[in-house]
């Protein structure tokens, strides 16, 4: 083995990564349980939580930047410091979405306490299981995981547009809970977002262990060429 | 890509060591090929095998095919036209010292017997240009001897002189290892703008250099072809383990 020193910063890279993970992974959880308790400290703990993050995104982005000028990586080692760019990335975006949910939790607070027709429970479950996942196949290096995350979404993403449409109806209804019915909404929409960013996190495992590359795979493969259609 | 030289079952030896093993390739024309690998792999063995250059030490012996251009240069080409269709430049420049510019650029033409003197100052020039180096050496060319320039210019002179004879392929071994980042970029810039019109083989230590003049890149191993492929896919995703741990700097 040579570049010891190289295979060491990698190895270091991945470890802050993993920290960001658990950070990012936290918020999701202390924001879902600041929604199920209207706990404002667990939001103020969202808040100072998302200021970690996101100084640590800037930590990590500048020593894959370092490696990527000193080390001129190559093959495994160049995607791996793509997808952790990546991947730092969609796990600041998360902490992002546990950001937005506390701020909604702090309006909702104010309002009276409604039921409304949504699972956030189970769909904070499912989104944080996900990330959960997706890290956990980042630290195994494990693609085959991290495609059965993957296939996680599209139940995410059934449940939110059964949030979209119970909440509508809701607004449509009964116009004077059409304030709650939007937060639960953003609620919603912020943990399908999380699932998204799982998703990617998964995606750029993939890319890292096999070389592949499989965003869009299903629209890709439906959508008509552009350099046929004369667009390019 | 059209096939510039078509290798087939090539084998080398130094004495006993057999320094090359099985080489089937096909080396596209007009574009430019890197050829990777830790010292000692076979990769200047190889290209020596090119131009029939391996055989010049007793000791060596080749066996195989090399095809350029439909000429099998194993069968039955004479030394003059090899040398004539496959120009080489080597790592460190060797200009002739005692020789002026133009007349190390018209060597390989005089040697050939070539006399006339407005067509030669003519390919001197076209050269030196192909070359980028007619700007910085265009006033004084009779007098200046070629080991007055600096190493990058040298190296410049040497492959203008090489490409003076009109040759198919360019054989590069490691041409820019001695030369400082500037000279290199030239000579890099230099190998882009003459892919189009010459099948560039091109030896190197230096990855990066693969990756930025290379569109194919074979990676030797124990005299061993062990991948050729793409140099995108070579860098990004190489098939084979060993191709991955040597230029991911695992070992070599």
């Amino acid at each position: 083995m040579t570049r010891i020193r190289f295979q060491q910063s990698l190895d270091e890279l991945k470890d802050q990564l993993l920290e960001m993970g658990g950070m990012a992974e936290q918020a999701i959880q202390r924001a879902t349980e600041a929604y199920r308790t209207r706990d404002l400290f667990i939001c103020d703990l969202v808040s100072q939580g998302e200021i970690a993050i996101n100084r640590k995104q800037r930590e990590i982005d500048q020593a894959a930047t370092d490696l990527l000028a000193m080390e001129q990586p190559m093959a495994v080692d160049l995607r791996f410091i793509l997808s952790a760019i990546k991947i730092n990335a969609e796990l600041e975006r998360v902490g992002d979405s546990a950001e937005n949910i506390s701020q909604r939790v702090r309006k909702m607070e104010k309002m009276g306490a409604v039921e409304m027709p949504v699972d956030i429970s189970r769909m904070a479950s499912l989104a944080s299981e996900m990330v959960r996942k997706s890290l956990q196949s980042f630290i195994d290096a494990d693609a085959e995981s991290a495609r059965a995350v993957l296939a996680m979404d599209d139940a995410v993403d059934a449940m939110n547009r059964a949030a979209y449409k119970a909440l509508t109806q809701v607004m449509m209804e009964q116009g004077e809970l059409a304030p709650q019915a939007l937060n639960a909404l953003m609620i919603a929409r912020a943990l399908e977002r999380v699932a998204d960013h799982a998703t990617s996190v998964a995606e750029d495992v993939i890319f890292w262990v096999q070389g592949a590359d499989v965003r869009h795979s299903k629209s890709l493969k439906t959508a008509p060429d552009p350099h046929e259609m004369g667009a390019v | 890509m059209g096939v510039g030289i078509e290798v087939s079952n090539l084998n080398a030896w130094y004495g006993a060591n057999h320094t090359l093993q099985d080489i089937n390739l096909n080396i596209p024309a007009n574009h430019a090929t890197a050829l990777i690998g830790p010292s000692g792999c076979g990769k200047s063995t190889f290209v020596r095998c090119l131009n029939r250059m391996h055989e010049t030490n007793p000791i060596a012996r080749v066996t195989g095919s090399v095809l350029i251009g439909g000429l099998d240069i194993y069968a039955n080409a004479k030394p003059v036209e090899i040398r004539r269709r496959v120009g080489m430049v080597f790592q460190r420049p060797n200009p002739f010292p005692t020789m002026s510019i133009y007349d190390n650029v018209a060597a390989g033409l005089k040697l050939n017997g070539f006399t006339n003197r407005h067509a030669l100052d003519e390919i001197v020039e076209r050269s030196l240009k192909h070359a980028a180096l007619w700007d910085e050496v265009k006033d004084d060319l009779k007098k200046q001897s070629g080991a007055s320039l600096s190493g990058g210019q040298q190296q410049r002179l040497c492959i203008a002189r090489a490409l003076a004879v009109d040759p198919e392929v360019l054989l590069m071994d490691e041409p820019a290892s001695a030369l400082d980042p500037v000279s290199t970029s030239k000579i890099e810039d230099l190998i882009f703008q003459l892919k189009s019109e010459y099948t560039i083989v091109i030896v190197t230590h230096n990855m990066q250099q693969a990756a930025r003049v290379a569109e194919k890149t074979g990676f030797f191993l124990n005299g061993r072809m062990i991948e050729f492929d793409s140099t995108q896919k070579i860098f990004t995703n190489p098939t084979d383990k060993r191709t991955e741990d040597y230029i991911t700097g695992r070992f070599g």
